[in-house]
């Protein structure tokens, strides 16, 4: 399951997710991550199971969570099937079926935004706001 | 035995007619043989969808009143050439939204009018005795033009070099996203299904012949532009009429970072006369081949990283090197079967009889490179040859006096051997004394990672790198990584004012 976690890190420089990992033993995977001197931005990845207790952790320690569902939406009336999406995604999101349509699964996305900037016809975009 | 148009004709008129589509076909040759086939089979729909920069449409809007002779002419703000009669005008697929750039282009205006939505159109005239009026602002609707003709000039390309990256940064290309380090690799066409993969020799695709163009039923006008049928990449000329076009086989889109063009439909339905035409439609994937081109290479004759079959491509990982690699199409296969599939409906229910070509194409026909008279400016042309460069084994102290002395930025660092191996600017000198910790010697803070030009290489590919990498300066080497001079954005101004703006 992901999380996109976000902190502020005005109050100094607590390394939150260093502290999730220890308090909860729960071993975290860090797919994607933005940190600047203001706030910090980190796409993890956990064990369904133990999401719960990594959520609540988190949100203790003053960061927000969202889990991550189908984050990527396919137009199918803009998608004409060819495929330009399969290659350039570093989570093989995109493949054909049998009879070459496009399947997605969106559940491996780490929202790097790349499928959604090159689709030649538009048709993937970010569901909400981030 | 051998069949005639007319014999052929007379089925689908009747309702006869074996049809079955260019895939289908190889298993249909392999179970009966070559002459059971052609007893068997009387036409072979072809099918491709993908993308075709050279399309366009030709408009005639009609008089408005008072008249206007319209000398420039927009329809959503993508401008179409008008330099014909009064209120004709061409569309060009790729033409960009003066308002929009590469989010709209004369690809979606098409799309737009095929949907049945409604395109503002405005123009302007200097005004004439027989045409007085100077500008005209309308809405426009497809069904309004007396005439919207699509004429692709090339279209349906028999096969496609497929692209790859070797370079360190990301391309964004007609061919889609090429990631650095053969991060994938991208191709397009239906391969199996293409038009001309299944007429290699041009024997019954010609002009005059019936097609299947955007959903409607279209004619080939003749050869394609750039056509190169005797090395393999024959391509067409195509007509039909737009307002007959369904978007489901037009769709305008954008190749991001690169522009606009149009994904369009194409099938054409082949005779089967012939043992000839029988070898021919039984082409499979595994049959056609192209190289992987490799465009991190600026220039006109790119290398190949190796050559793969469509068979290869469509499996979604080829093999370079010992490594495997995911390819991305960026034609759609499912579409192109749907091309050929509604084709074959159409010719089964006799909407369709077929014809032979009014005139055959040369299938001896290549395509040749400009012969440019005049070269266009070269780095040798404008470098600076004094070039102070600095061994990596002198003390920074050195290189600062070095800088000063030549009353520049950039100091290329050499090894023992002359062999360029860094470089060195007043930045990376000014921060080794504010942090002296990371050692005394022009190798302990030099950048290893220099990138170069050549004397011969065009000045145009030297300015994209200085713009790309943000530098400001290149060193110049020959091919032994001699330094031999340096391009800094200084030299640039030699280009104004000189003999190169003529």
């Amino acid at each position: 399951m992901k999380l996109l976690v976000t902190f502020s890190r005005k109050e100094g420089r607590k390394p939150i997710i260093a502290q999730v990992v220890r308090d909860t033993g729960v071993l975290v995977n860090v797919e994607r991550a933005l940190i600047d001197s203001s706030e910090g931005e980190a796409l993890i990845d956990i064990p369904d199971e133990s999401c719960r207790i990594v959520k609540d952790r988190l949100t203790d320690l003053g960061a927000s969570v969202r889990i991550l569902e189908e984050e990527i939406i396919l137009d199918e009336t803009e998608c004409v099937d060819c495929g330009a999406c399969i290659s350039i995604c570093p989570q093989e999101v995109f493949s054909f079926d049998s009879d070459f349509r496009l399947q997605m699964d969106a559940r491996k996305c780490v929202l790097c935004g790349r499928c959604i900037e090159i689709c030649p016809h538009r048709a993937l975009s970010r569901k909400g706001p981030a | 035995m051998r069949k005639t148009i007319q014999e052929i004709n007379e089925r689908i008129k009747e309702g006869n007619a074996r049809v079955v589509t260019a895939e289908e076909m190889p298993q249909i040759v392999a179970e009966l043989g070559e002459e059971g086939a052609l007893a068997e089979v009387d036409v072979v729909t072809t099918g491709t969808f993908g993308a075709m920069c050279s399309s366009g449409c030709f408009f005639n809007f009609g008089h408005a009143d008072p008249p206007i002779r319209m000398e420039k002419v927009w329809l959503n703000d993508v401008e179409a050439y008008a330099g014909i009669a009064a209120v004709d005008a061409y569309l060009g697929a790729t033409e960009k939204s003066t308002t929009r750039e590469e989010n709209y282009g004369g690809a979606h205006v098409l799309e737009d009018l095929a949907a049945g939505r409604s395109v503002e159109l405005r123009a302007i005239s200097r005004g004439t005795d027989c045409y007085p009026r100077r500008t005209i602002t309308t809405e426009i609707l497809l069904e309004n033009c007396n005439q919207a003709i699509m004429v692709n000039p090339r279209n349906g390309y028999q096969r496609y070099n497929a692209a790859g990256n070797s370079g360190d940064r990301v391309l964004h290309t007609y061919m889609g996203m090429l990631l650095p380090s053969l991060g994938n690799i991208t191709y397009s066409g239906a391969g199996v299904l293409n038009p001309l993969a299944n007429d290699p020799h041009l024997r019954v695709i010609g002009q005059g012949v019936p097609c299947f163009l955007g959903g409607a039923e279209g004619m080939v006008v003749g050869e394609g532009t750039q056509a190169s049928p005797a090395t393999g990449f024959g391509t067409l000329m195509v007509t039909g009429d737009l307002k007959k076009m369904k978007t489901e086989y037009l769709r305008a889109a954008t190749m991001t970072g690169y522009g606009v063009t149009l994904y369009v439909g194409l099938g054409i339905p082949i005779p089967v006369l012939d043992i000839e035409t029988v070898r021919s439609t039984a082409v499979r994937d595994e049959d056609i081949w192209v190289d992987i081109i490799d465009y991190s290479v600026p220039s006109r004759s790119r290398p190949s990283l190796g050559r793969v079959s469509y068979a290869m491509l469509r499996s979604g990982r080829v093999e370079i090197g010992g490594e495997e690699i995911r390819t991305s199409s960026l034609s759609s296969f499912r579409r192109a079967r749907m091309v050929a599939a509604e084709l074959k409906g159409w010719v089964e229910s006799g909407r369709m009889t077929l014809a032979l070509p009014t005139r055959p194409l040369d299938p001896g026909r290549k395509a040749e490179p400009m012969k440019e008279t005049v070269q266009g400016p070269r780095v040798l042309q404008i470098m600076e040859r004094r070039v102070a460069t600095i061994g990596e084994d002198e003390p920074i102290r050195d290189a600062a006096a070095k800088l000063l002395k030549g009353e520049t930025n950039h100091l290329p660092v050499v090894n023992g051997n002359g062999v360029l191996v860094g470089i060195v600017t007043t930045y990376d000198i000014s921060k080794a004394v504010v942090n002296p910790g990371k050692g005394n010697f022009v190798r302990d803070i030099m950048k290893r990672k220099v990138i170069t030009t050549t004397p011969e290489e065009s000045v145009d590919i030297a300015i994209r790198k200085l713009e790309k990498y943000n530098i400001s300066a290149l060193p110049v080497v020959d091919r032994e990584m001699h330094v031999v001079g340096i391009l800094t954005a200084m030299d640039l101004g030699k280009l104004f004012g000189g003999r190169w703006l003529k």
